[in-house]
């Protein structure tokens, strides 16, 4: 029987297959002791054999499929099974105790599970406890005889049921058979979800039943672009989503065509479409999607996820094969913001009654100068590798702007005062994400050299209706006339002095506000890199003559509605 | 028996990929090299145990070596700390 399940669209494209329900084995076993430990310790090397063979080849695998970076894991496996510390514990306990070797696996390994998790604050040490437990369950496997479903065994046309995918499943999937996979749970940035993208494999995740629901080997119809899985489908449903599929694939080899073409509308205006990063390891995306630029570099994820502040050296690394990556086009990298709902483990903050109305961003730097300076030098230095363009975030005052800029400049006259090379063209700008700022931005104009508009926060605070609190969802209106006023002012008094208005929020990216940006005279729309191509071809069929026509009309607009209604109608 | 005192100049301390080279130098040595720090002692051969003592920058650590070739092996050694920007040796 049919069954449609929701579930959170991970990875776009449409897949039909059969499917391959990827089951956890049954690992459950007596502890018990032997008589004959030779026999024991031979049954040992024997599984441990199995799993480095079998280990060596998935590294393989993987390295040819993704890259030597995450075929890394598998040596740090490979090298626990030869570990003489492991192993040679496992048979001492053997030995000593006439241990079963499943025992004695279990008791080494529970061990080093307990000493790497007990490393509170060192996230990188507890990874490696999932190592041991992954790895170890390989090895009880091999020990019990249990056949250890792999996903490299897939040689038909697939599409995978799992609870989750672990790294070792993902690496392991043979992109010629594995057309698609759906999870029961993950959401879109799990481990899953993001390879599943760098994949180009259609995925959805978190769907909390499919594993159930599921029967091995029945047709199934994995919908990556609306998040959906049916299972069973009919044969209508079938040749439906064959056509999706077919469009869908059509539509790609479309925007493919368009990576190495510059952004021009209709009437030939070029505009300039970046990406928006958080790591120097999106760059690859970012370039293969055909982006002009980066137009928001979010730093914060080089201080997340660790136990102490990044030094001034690693960041000038991260910085530097940014700008070198991207090899002379602009790169804007926004200054640290954290705060707000990103918190660090090892900068305690203070409890607040309202977080994005508090500590943060600039706010936080402007007071914690030593972490402030620290990112400042680390940009300056690396500013000689490419076009480095320095942003503020959360400017709400002309003196936070002057302040930062203070700062900023005591920064590179030192560094020139001690004879490091500094870049002479680094432009130095700021977010406008306060309608404070947004407000006199014909003022901010003549001391910022360009803004970038972070739609998120500047809609949440135009509209004061917190975006993370679904009972006032509603009021995330980025068409509201009173939120693309205040754009139409931002834009208009950087263009006055001279200067370019870019923007960096979620809205540059959407196909309805495009046509709207375009008529206001945005300069620069940054998105996450897969919708570059797609704004691109979009641009393509665009007058900005035509539009700017409209500009009037649409600003005078009562409601958020009223303006989305005249897009469709009229600019599209 | 042969020893040498290192200072962890690393700010990240002893972690994944250097801890990899060390123990593999370590391993092409007969000599039993042994790993100490805070009073716990280690296989410096054993990936599993020079990362279980979670060594972190500013450590004072100690590196045994006992056998026919353990000057070689403290010079090798000496030589990964310096290559990987691990850490310096006291003298």
């Amino acid at each position: 029987m049919t069954e449609k399940i929701k579930g959170i669209a991970a990875s776009s494209g449409i897949a039909i297959a059969k499917t391959f329900i990827l089951k956890n084995p049954d690992l459950s076993f007596e502890r018990q002791t032997v008589s004959d430990r030779e026999a024991e310790k031979k049954r040992l090397e024997d599984a441990l054999e199995v799993s480095k063979n079998e280990l060596t080849e998935i590294r393989n695998t993987a390295e040819k499929s993704l890259g030597k970076d995450k075929a890394e894991v598998f040596n740090a496996h490979l090298m626990f099974l030869s570990d003489p510390e492991f192993v040679g514990a496992i048979r001492s306990k053997i030995d000593d105790e006439s241990l079963s070797a499943e025992s004695a696996l279990e008791d080494v390994s529970t061990f080093f599970i307990q000493t790497f998790e007990s490393m509170k604050d060192n996230a990188y040490m507890r990874e490696r406890a999932a190592d041991v437990r992954d790895v170890s369950k390989r090895l009880l496997a091999h020990l019990l005889g249990v056949s250890f479903t792999s996903p490299a065994s897939i040689t038909e046309e697939t599409v995978i049921i799992a609870e989750d995918l672990t790294p070792s499943d993902t690496a392991q999937l043979n992109r010629n058979y594995v057309k698609g996979f759906a999870t029961n749970i993950g959401g879109r940035t799990s481990h899953s979800a993001i390879m599943s993208r760098s994949m180009e494999i259609p995925a959805v995740v978190g769907t909390k039943t499919v594993m159930e629901k599921a029967k091995d080997g029945e047709m199934a119809i994995i919908d990556g672009l609306n998040g959906v899985v049916i299972l069973d489908p009919t044969a209508g449903e079938i040749e439906e989503y064959r056509r999706k599929q077919a469009a869908f694939k059509e539509q790609q080899e479309e925007w493919k065509k368009l990576v190495h073409e510059p952004s021009k509308t209709k009437d030939d205006v070029h505009v300039i479409l970046g990406a928006n990063i958080g790591n120097p390891g999106d760059v690859a995306g970012v370039i293969n999607n055909g982006a002009e630029a980066i137009g928001l570099y979010r730093t914060e994820f080089l201080y997340m996820g660790r136990d102490k502040l990044p030094s001034e050296d690693e960041q000038f690394e991260a910085y530097k094969e940014v700008l070198e990556k991207m090899d002379g086009k602009p790169v804007v990298i926004r200054t640290l913001d954290i705060g707000g709902d990103k918190k660090l483990s090892y900068l305690p903050l203070p409890q607040e009654m309202n977080p994005f109305l508090g500590f943060r961003a600039i706010r936080l730097c402007l007071e914690r100068q030593d972490i402030f300076r620290t990112q400042l030098r680390a940009l300056l230095r690396a500013s000689v590798f490419g076009k480095l363009q320095i942003m503020f975030p959360m400017i709400a005052t002309i003196g936070e702007l002057r302040e930062a800029k203070k700062i900023l400049f005591e920064e590179k006259d030192k560094l020139i005062a001690a004879g490091t090379q500094v870049s002479d063209g680094i432009e130095v700008g700021m977010m406008m994400e306060i309608p404070a700022a947004a407000v006199l931005a014909d003022r901010f104009a003549k001391e910022a050299d360009f803004f970038s508009i972070g739609t998120n926060d500047l809609i949440q605070y135009t509209m004061a209706a917190d975006r993370m609190n679904e009972h006032v969802s509603y009021l995330y209106q980025p068409c509201n006339p009173s939120v693309l006023r205040l754009i139409s002012k931002i834009i208009d008094a950087a263009h006055k002095e001279g200067h370019w208005a870019g923007m960096c929020g979620e809205m540059a990216g959407d196909a309805t506000a495009i046509p709207l940006l375009l008529a206001l005279g945005l300069d620069e729309f940054s998105m996450s890199a897969t919708s570059i191509l797609p704004a691109r071809s979009q641009l393509l069929k665009l007058s900005k003559e035509e539009m700017k026509k409209h500009k009037e009309a649409f600003l005078n607009l009562d409601t958020a509605e009223e303006v989305l209604d005249y897009v469709r109608t009229k600019m599209i | 028996m042969t020893e040498k005192v290192f200072t962890v100049t690393s700010e990240a301390g002893i972690h994944a990929r250097p801890a990899t080279v060390l123990v593999n130098k370590a391993s092409q040595y007969s000599s039993e090299l042994k790993i100490e720090y805070n009073g716990r002692q280690a296989n410096l051969k054993s990936i599993m145990g020079v990362m279980s003592m979670g060594i972190q920058h500013n450590a004072k650590i100690t590196v045994i070596a006992k056998g026919s070739d353990e000057e070689e092996a403290i010079s090798g050694i000496t030589e990964i700390f310096k290559s990987e920007g691990l850490g310096e040796s006291e003298s």
